[in-house]
């Protein structure tokens, strides 16, 4: 029998610790065919794939490019064998160019030729309908370059199996079609295409078959065409789920928050935020959407008292709360909860317990220099329950809990201190569906009890789910602030790359 | 003048070489505090050796390996055991600060035999050496500082216009980044800190065959520790470690220059200068804005593939 498939994985087995990742994991890519590999987080998709990137051993099983048996050690020996992968967070040098960073790693003459390299580049560019300039510095590049270069970079290495985790995640709508574009053209010439994605409309756009892997299992790989997407998600989470979002309809309520001509400058003396104008009133989510690094994170610290601005007023029941204190603030009742990508990084103190991470935004209501534990363990236990957060007990670290429950303590702190007006930052990054929509079900609660939400978020569908009015951010500046019920996603992400309507 | 700034130029060859052999250690992602005690290790088996062989060469060769020797331990610690970086090159420092001392015990107020002196006297080289100012001041030393020059130049092109030297960035960097690509990261992270440990090495030999041909306990006194600071002050760059290490040879000599010129000033207060800049420096120095003057971005720290 002559095997034509571009990559054959027969019963992968890979453990961390006690966590088995994988088990027993089958799955074949044929040349030009684009594969979507589906799954929750957690479900063993990057753990999977970076064992054909050499990055990871698999513990058992067999892997067999175009019907040969293949054993990696090193990413080396992946990349000899034709497979590329394009990381989800990019692995690029920034202070580099593209040229460098593509000829990175490879074998040649001992000096490095800029001329004939950029001429290279410029043949596979063509080729494959990509654009980039190969002198630029990675830093100087938006999210969509960046991934162009990680594609031309596995091209240049010759690589006929491209692998891609979750490329679509940062990208805008519009980049998202040309990304697409140039995979079908990857397709045509004959490349096997894996992609790695939760987002089901897009599986169910770009792919020819769809594996679908649930708990580090996998659970079956369906044709495209004969493929429905509750169907789909049936199987990515294991029972039927109602994948309704609501938008809760109130009636908005009285102006909370105004923020008037508010700047802030950054270390590299550049605005984070210019001129920023707007009001949020209570009963109401106001979403923010943007191209990652647009001012989401200033904006949230600037309210929150953390970050300074050059100027503007921030009106808060009619007195400006800007140069107050981040401990003022939370006394006004106004609450922040930031899920920053490394989700630990800020809001939480990873090697505290729930406990303790709970009496760190209350410990200032007692009295007496000695910290009772009590009254934060009863808080603890109540939120606990109330959130439903899976952990051994109360005194368990929060960095050995799970990702989800990490945000739900986070965010399950912030919503019980009752706040008037709620700051959440990507509260789903990084979720599973289930986890999810029990995130936006809490934040529809807090909205029927008259709080004033401000929703950063990263995914557009959900936004305009989810939310009464979406701001859009373009490089610190508001682009425009539309009606949720009647905008559209490309409306939306014109506003992102810098249109005006 | 002249004559202080050629001195100056003697005064810093020993500090720009245990400033470039930190430089390639930090720009491939390791940062070696031990400098100081590579550069001791150096001038120790340096010095024995020229004392027991009086040949120049195996003086060399036996103080590079010495400062390789340290830097190996350092490399076997911090890349293969995941050691923190920081504490092993303190302790390094330590190790060979006692290195010296047990193995020179017995060579205090030891002589360099003349055959060794006689290969550190001064070269004019033709045509440069006759270049007004210039000529005087950088070419009409010994053959060490020469070699120095041609460390500068040879590692200009190799961090910039090699492939190799492409890759050893990258390592620095983003060492996930450069292990992606199938560059091979251990073997990378060795070879860089063995290398940069052996100058370090000859920039101390440096200092127990010529700036102090007769043995003592303390021959490097700090010079290692502003080496550490004279590559930030560089930005991680060849060239301008150069320069740096110049400035702060020229800072070191001032006082005895101040002194024949018929100016009093406090020894102490003179024998502060160099330390009083480093620090003035390094303050200076954290505040640049070019993505290209900031650190190797993975400088520091451990890296294991499968670490998630």
């Amino acid at each position: 029998m002559i095997d034509t498939a571009a990559i054959r994985m027969e019963n992968i087995t890979k453990s961390f610790g006690s966590v088995i990742a994988n088990d027993r994991i089958n799955l074949t890519v044929n040349n030009g065919e684009i594969h979507a590999l589906l799954g929750e987080n957690g479900a063993g998709k990057s753990t999977l794939m970076n064992m054909l990137s050499g990055i990871y051993r698999p513990d058992s099983g067999s892997v067999f490019v175009n019907g040969e048996a293949v054993e990696f050690s090193s990413p080396r020996d992946s990349i000899k064998k034709g497979i590329g992968m394009i990381h989800q967070h990019f692995k690029l040098t920034e202070v580099m160019t593209a040229a460098d960073n593509i000829v990175l790693g490879q074998r040649g003459g001992f000096f490095t030729k800029e001329a004939n390299l950029v001429k290279q580049i410029a043949e596979i560019s063509d080729r494959y309908g990509l654009d980039i300039n190969p002198r630029k510095k990675v830093y100087e590049m938006s999210v969509g370059e960046k991934q162009t270069l990680e594609i031309i970079k596995v091209l240049y290495r010759g690589a006929r199996i491209l692998i891609m985790d979750e490329p679509t995640a940062v990208l805008t709508p519009q980049e998202i079609d040309k990304l697409f574009r140039i995979m079908r053209n990857m397709k045509e010439q004959g490349c096997a295409v894996v992609i790695i994605t939760h987002k089901l409309n897009e599986v169910m756009e770009i792919s020819d078959r769809i594996t679908i892997l649930r708990k580090g299992r996998s659970v079956d790989t369906v044709l495209t065409e004969d493929a429905e997407i509750p169907t789909l998600i049936e199987m990515m989470v294991g029972r039927k789920v109602d994948l309704k979002l609501r938008r809760e309809p109130t009636e908005r309520g009285e102006e909370l928050l105004r923020l008037d001509g508010v700047t802030v400058i950054d270390s590299d003396k550049k605005a984070a935020l210019d001129d920023v104008g707007f009001s949020l009133h209570a009963s109401e989510i106001l979403g923010v959407a943007g191209v990652a690094g647009s001012g989401q994170k200033e904006l949230c610290e600037t309210i929150a008292g953390l970050q300074a601005a050059e100027k503007g007023r921030i009106f808060f029941g009619g007195a400006n709360i800007l140069g107050k204190s981040p401990r003022e603030i939370i006394k006004l009742g106004i609450r922040m909860g930031f899920i920053p990508e490394d989700r630990l990084g800020m809001g939480l103190v990873a090697s505290m317990d729930i406990v303790h991470n709970i009496i760190l935004k209350e410990y200032q209501n007692q009295k007496g220099i000695v910290l009772r534990r009590r009254p934060g363990a009863e808080k603890a236990r109540r939120i606990v329950e109330r959130f439903d957060i899976q952990t051994p007990n109360l005194s368990t670290p929060v960095s050995k809990l799970s990702g989800g429950n990490i945000q739900k303590v986070l965010l399950g702190r912030e919503i019980d201190s009752d706040p008037k007006v709620l700051i959440t930052a990507y509260p789903v990054r990084g979720l599973d569906i289930g986890a999810s929509y029990r995130i936006y079900d809490l934040l529809n609660e807090q909205k029927r009890r008259g709080v004033g939400i401000i929703f950063i978020g990263e995914d557009l569908d959900v936004l305009l789910e989810l939310c009464d009015r979406i701001l859009v951010l373009t490089d610190g500046k508001i682009s425009g602030i539309v009606d949720a019920a009647r905008a559209t996603k490309e409306e939306i992400g014109f506003l992102m790359t810098g249109g005006r309507i | 003048m002249v004559s202080f700034l050629a001195a100056a130029v003697i005064a810093a060859t020993p500090l720009l070489f245990a400033t470039l052999g930190e430089l390639i250690t930090e720009k491939s992602g390791s940062l070696n505090l031990g400098v100081e005690g590579m550069m001791l290790m150096g001038a120790v088996i340096g010095f024995s050796a020229a004392y027991g062989t009086g040949n120049p060469g195996i003086a060399l060769l036996g103080a590079f390996v010495a400062g390789g020797a340290g830097a190996l331990l350092f490399a076997i610690v911090t890349v293969s055991l995941q050691g923190n970086q920081v504490v092993t090159g303190l302790t390094l420092t330590i190790f060979g600060t006692g290195f010296a001392s047990f193995v020179g015990d017995k060579m205090i107020g030891l002589s360099v035999p003349a055959s060794v002196l006689e290969f550190f006297s001064a070269r004019k080289i033709p045509i440069l050496g006759d270049i007004p100012f210039i000529g005087p001041v950088l070419f009409r030393h010994d053959v060490f500082v020469y070699l120095g020059y041609a460390m500068v130049i040879a590692l200009s092109i190799y961090l910039y216009r090699t492939r190799a030297g492409l890759n050893m960035r990258a390592v620095g960097e983003n060492t996930a980044a450069a292990d992606a690509s199938g560059i091979a990261i251990t073997r990378h992270k060795y070879a860089h800190i063995i290398v940069g440990g052996g100058l370090c090495g000859l920039g101390g030999a440096y200092l127990g065959l010529v700036t102090v041909p007769i043995w003592q306990a303390d021959v490097v006194t700090g010079r290692g520790w502003i080496a550490v600071a004279l590559v930030i002050f560089a930005s991680w760059n060849p060239t301008k470690a150069f320069l740096g290490a110049f400035l702060f040879g020229a800072l070191s000599i001032l006082g005895l220059r101040l002194q024949s010129m018929g100016i009093h000033i406090s020894q102490y207060l003179v024998d502060l200068f160099p330390y009083a800049a480093t620090i003035i420096i390094v303050i200076i120095s954290t505040h640049k804005n070019r993505k290209e003057d900031l650190p190797p971005g993975n400088l520091s720290e451990p890296y294991f593939r499968e670490s998630r």
